[in-house]
């Protein structure tokens, strides 16, 4: 117990650091960007019509001509106290944005986390145990084309076919227009995040299968796969016994692995879908020099990623009795 | 009596790819021969390389895709085909595997012996024999990685007689382990082939093959080069050149070493492999050698050992 | 000695793939002005025998457009993949031959690179480059070479421990010629099919953060653009501006793939069974 507790205190601790150093990196791209926030959320010409007092207040608005260091020290200083800044776009606490940004992409992307983690696992064991037969060359083809088609134009596809051609679904959005946040119903919500989830499911179940076919392939041709066919073990007994066994640990990585592909899906889709989530959020905050906004954004999705990575660590140390036991024993 | 395995001409290659594009069919076993009678204890000797393990899993029928095989087996008198094969393996014929690597690292040994089934019966069974093999109940629930060598080779054993073979294949089963604990390991064959089974030892240790092996066959680069009863090593009548400096090699006879090295798969030619090694060798052994009857026994050379001239 | 087989397929398939390629990135460069070219007799057709992809709102022929901007994204995806496959290569073996703090300090970067949502470092660094031309490339080509960085690391040390190599060393054979005779040949497939492959990622990311708005202006011929401008007129039925150069870029996108693939089963040592 005591061994698990200080693994778990590590990499808590490598985590903290790492998102130091995301904070870190994104300020600095940010900072060094040459795009004048003026220009890009006032317009050339406003500016030119506007005196040199109002401008400087547009100026200090947009923290044009604070110090870098300053800027990011102060930040750092409010981040530690929880307060995440002011985003200068929704001229709201960044906290507040992100809270309900991410409710709303949270329906997505654990729609898309889960379906993409059964069926991605289910055919990916298919085709591992079969390979070169049928089955496995048309779920290889599925992979193949999907991880080749960008998220954003199967987002298109479907939206043409679904919303344009066949008007089954909403063209966009999270909610029908101008409903108050009070009568909206989970019906509501399941129909306007239904196509950008499927969207995110079709090409997340592509990629777990992909590698869960790898990993099984390999497990086929072990020595205890080999040991249970000579045990007269059918095909069948083998995968369901041995087969689904094995590729548990590697799954449980590539599971929460895809968390971030999953996010980096959400943020096209979410923009064809006009989909108010944190990933619209973040490209609106990018287009708009929107600092503190983008900033938060950076490292709320970051520390997901690291937390998924985590969860991944300490599943495993369950999971797995040779950590299980192992670590029992000394 | 009839024996319960026989193995004629056999032979065993797979397809690989040479020098880009060209696939070539690459053989493994050549034209092998033997037969295992119940109660008996047939040894194949050969060094390391010398494609045994494939042997075996040819007779199981578990050969990988890319492979040939070509050559009779047959298994109680009766042809032994794939679907055969299918059935029988895993229930008349049991195979003991080298290592522990052969068993699932993620379940426990109880479950694994008892192959997925939960009844009382194959409970009270697996317990059993794994007591047969001096192993508590508690082996039951350990996973793989908990069991000691030794351990581990006898849970091993402890599936193959958890069935009721006809035929047990035993591959390498002594390496890793002291003097004392491989003969331990090799009486429990024994005890399988007094109780009527056949058992099939491949092996590349010729010594420890000699305390329990009735008959004897080496095998070098792929092909048996003598068959031999197991007292005829110590009553010095050997036949062939290699299973004579073999036998020289062991510690107690010399530890004379064979210079140069065995040929691998594809390098060999149509004549005798050991020839370029062979003190006697001559031009005529670059040609054909049959596999034929001498005193008792069978041999692959030209000009055996202790025969006459032909 | 047997007349078809896996190896010939694989080469067949990788010269063809190449061939595609290579006549879309010249025909595309040629057409570049036609793309440009407006003329509002003929707007928004639908596809027909003089226009196979059909024209947009300003009567631009989409198959000169779409043609253009594949042209545009392989040349980017080339540019981003090889840049990208030599930090790669320097990171990877950097961590493994120094070992110690350098590799510490190295895993970190990849780590730190890894955690952050792949499109979301892309625009960080396409913002800080000013966007446009400039801020794409070296968004795509700073943010993916960690995973390659991996493997190469991997097989240096692999290398590394390797019997040869340690005996070289012992012999006082130098550094360098280790590097250059004993690890380069083992490295270079690998280095190699880790390049190709990078290449539809590359081309894809290229292509969604253009859509974004964070890569590509829109005066420039590519598909990220002309996908983003589809948008609005999608609703009014006019489907062929996002079908066509979407369906395009897939098959771009496949070829590498295949070219990838082919590569890899070439040069897999472990491939010559079968």
């Amino acid at each position: 117990m005591k061994h698990r507790l200080l693994f778990t205190g590590k990499k808590l601790i490598r985590m903290a650091l790492l998102l130091l150093g995301v904070s870190l990196v994104a300020f600095l791209l940010m900072s060094a960007s040459p795009l004048d926030p003026l220009k890009t959320n006032v317009g050339q010409a406003a500016l030119g019509s506007m005196s040199q007092e109002q401008i400087a207040k547009l100026e200090d608005y947009w923290g044009v001509n604070d110090p870098p260091v300053e800027r990011y020290l102060g930040w750092l200083g409010d981040f530690v106290r929880g307060d995440m800044g002011t985003s200068l776009l929704y001229r709201q606490p960044v906290s507040q944005v992100i809270g309900q940004r991410l409710q709303n992409s949270l329906w997505l992307m654990a729609f898309a986390w889960v379906i993409s983690g059964v069926l991605g696992l289910t055919l990916g064991v298919i085709a591992g145990a079969n390979r070169g037969k049928l089955a496995d060359k048309l779920i290889r083809g599925y992979c193949w084309l999907i991880s080749s088609t960008p998220a954003f134009w199967l987002a298109l596809v479907l939206l043409v076919v679904f919303s344009v051609w066949l008007g089954l679904f909403p063209i966009g959005l999270s909610v029908p227009i101008g409903a108050d946040a009070a009568d909206v119903t989970l019906t509501d919500r399941l129909y306007h995040a239904f196509l950008p989830a499927l969207t995110l499911s079709i090409t997340g179940v592509a990629n777990i299968a992909m590698h869960t076919r790898e990993k099984m392939a390999d497990i086929m041709d072990r020595d205890y796969v080999l040991f249970a066919r000579a045990r007269g073990e059918s095909t069948r007994s083998i995968v369901l016994r041995h087969g689904l066994r094995n590729v548990a640990l590697p799954a449980i990585t590539l599971q929460f692995a895809s968390i971030s592909e999953i996010f980096g899906g959400s943020v096209l889709v979410e923009q064809v879908f006009s989909y108010p989530g944190l990933g619209q959020a973040a490209v609106n905050a990018g287009l708009g020099s929107d600092l503190p906004l983008l900033l938060g954004i950076t490292v709320v999705s970051a520390a997901i990623v690291f937390l998924g990575n985590l969860m991944a660590d300490l599943l495993y140390g369950v999971v797995d009795p040779r950590i299980r036991r192992g670590a029992a024993r000394t | 009596m009839e024996p319960i395995l026989e193995v004629r001409n056999l032979s065993i290659s797979f397809t690989q790819y040479g020098r880009g594009t060209r696939q070539v069919l690459l053989p493994v076993i050549r034209d092998l021969s033997l037969a295992v009678a119940p109660g008996q204890v047939v040894a194949v000797v050969g060094s390391s390389g010398s494609g045994k393990s494939l042997l075996a899993h040819g007779i199981l029928g578990i050969l990988p895709y890319n492979s040939h095989m070509a050559g009779e087996i047959s298994f109680l008198g009766q042809p032994l085909t794939p679907r055969r094969a299918a059935a029988v393996r895993g229930k008349e014929i049991v195979l003991v595997p080298q290592g522990v690597t052969y068993l699932d690292p993620l379940m426990k040994v109880g479950p694994q012996l008892r192959k997925g089934r939960r009844d009382q019966s194959a409970r009270t069974a697996s317990r059993a024999v794994l007591e047969r093999y001096g192993l508590g109940a508690d082996t039951e629930e350990r996973y793989p990685f908990e069991l000691s060598g030794g351990m581990a080779r006898r849970v091993l054993i402890a599936t193959a007689a958890a069935e009721t073979p006809r035929l047990v294949i035993v591959d390498e089963p002594t390496p890793g382990l002291d003097a004392r604990a491989a003969r331990r390991v090799l009486g429990h064959f024994r005890e399988l082939a007094d109780g009527g089974a056949g058992v099939l030892l491949i092996t590349h240790d010729l010594e420890l093959a000699l305390t329990i092996a009735h008959r004897v066959a080496v095998f070098y680069a792929g092909e048996t080069v003598e068959e031999a009863d197991a007292a005829d090593f110590a009553a010095g009548r050997l036949r062939h050149p290699y299973t004579r400096a073999l036998w020289d090699a062991l510690p107690q006879n010399g530890f004379i070493p064979i210079s140069g090295a065995q040929p691998g798969p594809g390098e060999v030619g149509e004549g005798c492999p050991f020839a370029s090694r062979c003190p006697k060798g001559r031009p005529e052994c670059m040609g054909p050698v049959a596999y034929r009857e001498l005193d008792g026994g069978l041999v692959r050379c030209l000009y055996p050992e202790g025969g006459e001239q032909p | 000695m047997m007349g078809w087989n896996g190896r010939k397929n694989a080469l067949l398939l990788l010269a063809v793939a190449a061939l595609v390629l290579c006549v879309v990135t010249v025909a595309g460069g040629l057409l570049a002005d036609r793309a440009m070219t407006t003329d509002f007799t003929r707007k928004n057709l639908a596809p027909c025998g003089a226009f196979l992809f059909g024209t947009d709102w300003m009567g631009r022929d989409m198959l000169a457009r779409t043609l253009a901007g594949l042209s545009l994204s392989i040349r980017i995806g080339l540019l981003t993949a090889a840049v990208s496959a030599v930090i790669a290569l320097a990171m990877g073996v950097a961590s493994a031959v120094f070992g110690g703090w350098v590799d510490a300090l190295i895993s970190w970067c990849i780590d730190l690179v890894m955690g952050i949502p792949h499109i979301l470092l892309i625009m960080l660094i396409s913002l800080a480059f000013g966007k446009g031309f400039v801020g794409v490339v070296a968004g795509v080509a700073l943010s993916h070479w960690p995973s390659l960085a991996r493997v190469i690391r991997g097989e240096v040390l692999q290398l590394r421990g390797a019997v040869y190599v340690r005996t070289a060393e012992k012999l006082g054979v130098s550094r360098l010629t280790i590097a250059g005779r004993h690890m380069l040949p083992h490295l270079l497939p690998q280095f190699l099919t880790g390049l190709v492959l990078q290449f539809p990622h590359a081309i894809l990311h290229e292509a969604s953060v253009t859509f974004l708005g964070f890569g590509l202006s829109p005066e420039q011929p590519a598909i990220g653009v002309i996908l983003s401008e589809s948008m609005s007129y999608l609703t009014t039925g006019k489907w062929w501006l996002a079908v066509f150069p979407g369906l395009s870029l897939v098959l771009v996108v496949v070829l590498f793939a295949a070219v990838g693939e082919q590569m890899r089963k070439l040069l897999d040592p472990a491939s010559v069974h079968r």
